[in-house]
């Protein structure tokens, strides 16, 4: 057992289950590096949960770095910046890593990188001022998921939300960038926690960061000892390193102890989770009004050459970044965006990088690990696994039999595709498919109701 | 698709660990090999070739009935390898080889392959033939060879276990096999190694074998108050039959127990009453197979009923239970 230093947190309520993933965090100690302008950028309309923007430029227009190019009168939503200076040669549908069908527009670059006039920083006095400028400012949640900011931020006063948790754990392995930031760009973090914290009026703060992170440790620790934390409200919070430590529920009940009930955001239980990444740009974009048109990721895997930390415009062909890192060393076999237990596999280099994409990996034949599929031997290890207490291998049963009352009994609708259980699984079943196919089967069968 | 060449996509994750069935099995195997290793020391070569025997009739039978059901060969998980070890551990080494090849072919064709194969029988495969083989061949199957030092000793002597006798040899002599007995259960020591090995090597979790053992104690111990002698009389009930087998390696297949938490406890109970009730009221010496099969066909109830809530599930008011009990009823 590793000691705690005096003042930091451990975790109220412990995680079940999850898996000892390796960490594989070869790009730890390099720093985030801007790839050259790339010639043209493709900015997908839809990069955030919620109601996809309209383009609100056509072909021809001359656009510049941070003006408004997609946007949508929805709330659920966030607007969307242009990424390089240049000139929009194309609006139009393109086929989505995801496989979905999505507008987009597509800027030639002109080289300059030239910042729009219109941007100047927000003036942010109260709460409705830092909503409003979190929606301006496109933010979607960094970590991986995509949520708009200003969303989670804009809670309602009478609801009893009192704590922040600041995510720092990146249980992906892998992903580094936001290691880095909290390296990098302490102050950013520093400024934006205390900020958050006034603004919106937490009682408590509460910065959590796996313990195999110890440079970052010594970070956040001064920033939850800084001396403008006069009441001592905001804590650090060291978890034990295992996957997933990191995911919104997970982090919500170390912190606090509190449960998200099924079908229900961490606001239901008072609590607002952000990722360290987000929260430093929320500092950034409150001193400059450069919202968000690029973003640092983690290019490594076996296939590739040389993994480096990167700073891309959103919209950035996968393709050029990969080739920035030295291109592929070896045969690539799969490739993934975001990290590799919830990652997304994709088909090839040529899609736009997203804002909420953390990584590029592309692995070679020997890593792409593909487990021969055998019969399920009910040795109940995802079960295990599971951080939810689901036991999928009854879900798997259920689903085959079309049995939706076992399969609400299980609550097969609470599961966050973490994949620890397929993790686990010797007989090699892609569980988590599976549990979205049972997913599928409770909403057709609500549709019909 | 990159240089022309297709990538693979597949649903995340894209990161696996590396325990596979077949590398779990051979597990099992090796956690076998020491309570083996002692047979063939305790009862003599013969002990070898039973095993040696039934394995290959296992693996030969589950070939054939892939065969013939025009399935994929399964052979390769070492599945039946396990079956063929486990039946020979639970048959007198000097039965008739004759018999424990229909014992195997029973537990491979009609417990295991016709229900459909690996993860879908319904009891244990290897309790199965056993059960089969009690029924069918009371007597050659409950004369056990006395075991008698030396490597290389054939002893056609029989006697009871002392389970039936009620004459228990020492301590120190059960703890190292030395009494009669089927021929892989005898060897507490070497069951425990096993079991030490496969709680190392994450194959099981200790839940089931400890609560099992756990509660054979205690009721035995209840029971030795009122036949007197209880410390005594609860150590030779621990340390004789095929308790340690049983529970080490039986009542934890995978297939036959419990997945959740809670009823591993309640399968591991319902195994340790069963087999006390069978020991000390039943006409049978031993009650091992018979409650591991019987908690077996529990299992799908046990279940059912354990299967823990998902997480943040609010706790249910007294309200809501009566409500929910009052649904149920209309």
């Amino acid at each position: 057992m590793k000691k705690i230093p005096n003042g930091v947190l451990t975790a109220v309520k412990k995680v079940r289950g999850g898996v000892a993933v390796e960490h594989h965090k070869n790009t730890a100690d390099l720093e985030v590096v801007r790839i050259p302008t790339p010639a043209k950028v493709t900015i997908p309309m839809a990069m955030h949960i919620g109601a996809p923007c309209e383009p609100t430029v056509k072909v021809g227009d001359e656009v510049a770095v941070g003006q408004v190019i997609g946007d949508s009168d929805k709330f659920v939503s966030a607007p969307i910046h242009a990424s390089v200076s240049g000139k929009v040669t194309a609006v139009g549908d393109i086929k989505m890593p995801n496989g979905t069908m999505c507008k987009a527009v597509t800027i030639e670059s002109d080289g300059e990188m030239r910042l729009w006039e219109g941007i100047k920083p927000p003036v942010v006095e109260t709460r409705e001022d830092l909503v409003k400028a979190v929606r301006e400012s496109g933010l979607v949640g960094l970590g991986g998921a995509g949520f708009p900011t200003h969303v989670k931020l804009n809670f309602p006063q009478d609801k009893g939300i009192d704590t922040l948790v600041i995510n720092a754990a990146e249980c992906e392995p892998y992903i580094t960038v936001d290691y880095r930031e909290c390296l990098d760009n302490s102050w950013d973090i520093l400024s934006a926690v205390y900020m958050l914290k006034d603004l919106l009026g937490f009682k408590k703060v509460v910065i959590a960061a796996e313990d195999n992170k110890p440079e970052a440790f010594k970070v956040l620790q001064r920033i939850a000892d800084h001396e403008v934390d006069v009441n001592d409200e905001v804590k650090l919070m060291v978890l034990e390193s295992k996957y997933p430590q990191g995911a919104e529920k997970m982090m919500v009940q170390s912190a606090t102890g509190r449960q998200v009930p099924p079908g229900k955001l961490p606001a239901d239980v008072g609590c607002v989770v952000m990722n360290v990444a987000s929260v430093a740009f929320i500092s950034r974009y409150i001193k400059t009004g450069k919202p968000l048109v690029s973003r640092s990721l983690t290019v490594d895997g076996s296939a590739i050459k040389e993994p480096k930390n990167v700073r891309v415009p959103i919209g950035t062909n996968i393709g050029e970044i990969i080739d920035f890192c030295g291109g592929f060393k070896e045969e690539p076999c799969k490739l993934i965006t975001g990290g590799p237990m919830m990652g997304l596999s994709i088909i090839g280099t040529d899609f736009p990088i997203l804002k909420q994409n953390n990584a590029i990996l592309a692995f070679a034949e020997k890593d792409a690990v593909i487990k021969k599929e055998t019969d399920c031997i009910r040795c109940g290890k995802c079960a295990e696994a599971c951080p939810l207490s689901l036991t999928p291998t009854n879900i798997v049963r259920a689903t085959k039999a079309k049995d939706t009352a076992a399969l609400n009994r299980i609550g097969v609708m609470v599961c966050m595709e973490c994949g620890s259980c397929a993790f686990n699984c010797p007989a090699g079943k892609p569980l988590v498919q599976h549990m979205r196919m049972a997913k599928a089967l409770l909403r057709e069968e609500a549709a019909k109701k | 698709m990159i240089n022309g060449k297709m990538l693979h996509v597949s649903a995340s994750p894209h990161a696996r660990s590396r325990q596979t069935t077949q590398n779990i099995m051979l597990d099992v195997v090796i956690a076998l090999i020491p309570a083996l290793i002692a047979s063939a020391i305790i009862f003599g070569l013969r002990a070898l070739l039973v095993t040696a025997v039934s394995v290959a009739t296992c693996v030969v039978a589950e070939f054939v009935m892939r065969k013939i059901l025009k399935r994929n060969n399964t052979i390769q998980d070492l599945s039946a390898v396990v079956t063929g070890m486990l039946l020979a551990f639970n048959v007198p080494s000097n039965i008739p080889l004759w018999m424990v090849m229909t014992g195997d072919i029973f537990a491979i064709v009609i417990i295991k392959q016709c229900f459909g194969g690996i993860g879908q029988n319904f009891i244990n495969p290897a309790i199965g033939g056993r059960i089969f083989m009690l029924l069918s061949y009371s007597t050659p199957m409950t004369s056990w060879p006395t075991p008698k030092q030396g490597f290389m000793t054939f002893d056609a002597v029989t006697s009871a276990t002392p389970l039936a006798s009620g004459e228990f040899p020492s301590i120190t002599d059960m703890l190292l096999g030395l009494r009669g007995g089927s021929l892989g259960e005898t060897c507490i020591i070497a069951l425990v190694i096993g079991f030490i090995y496969l709680l190392v090597r994450k194959v099981i979790r200790p839940i089931i074998p400890l609560t099992y053992i756990g509660t054979v104690a205690v009721v035995m111990f209840i029971a030795g108050l009122v036949k007197g002698e209880a410390v005594t009389f609860t150590v030779n009930q621990l340390l004789s039959g095929g308790l340690f087998l049983g529970a080490i390696f039986m009542a934890t297949d995978y297939t036959t127990s419990p997945i959740t938490t809670k009823g591993k406890y309640i399968f591991a109970i319902g195994c340790g009453l069963f087999t006390c009730l069978i020991r000390l009221f039943g006409s049978l010496p031993e009650g091992v197979s018979y409650s591991i099969a019987l908690m077996n066909v529990l299992v799908p109830l046990i279940e059912r009923f354990t299967t823990p809530k998902p997480f943040g599930t609010p706790k249910e008011t007294k309200e809501e239970k009566k409500a929910k009990k009052e649904a149920a009823k209309a």
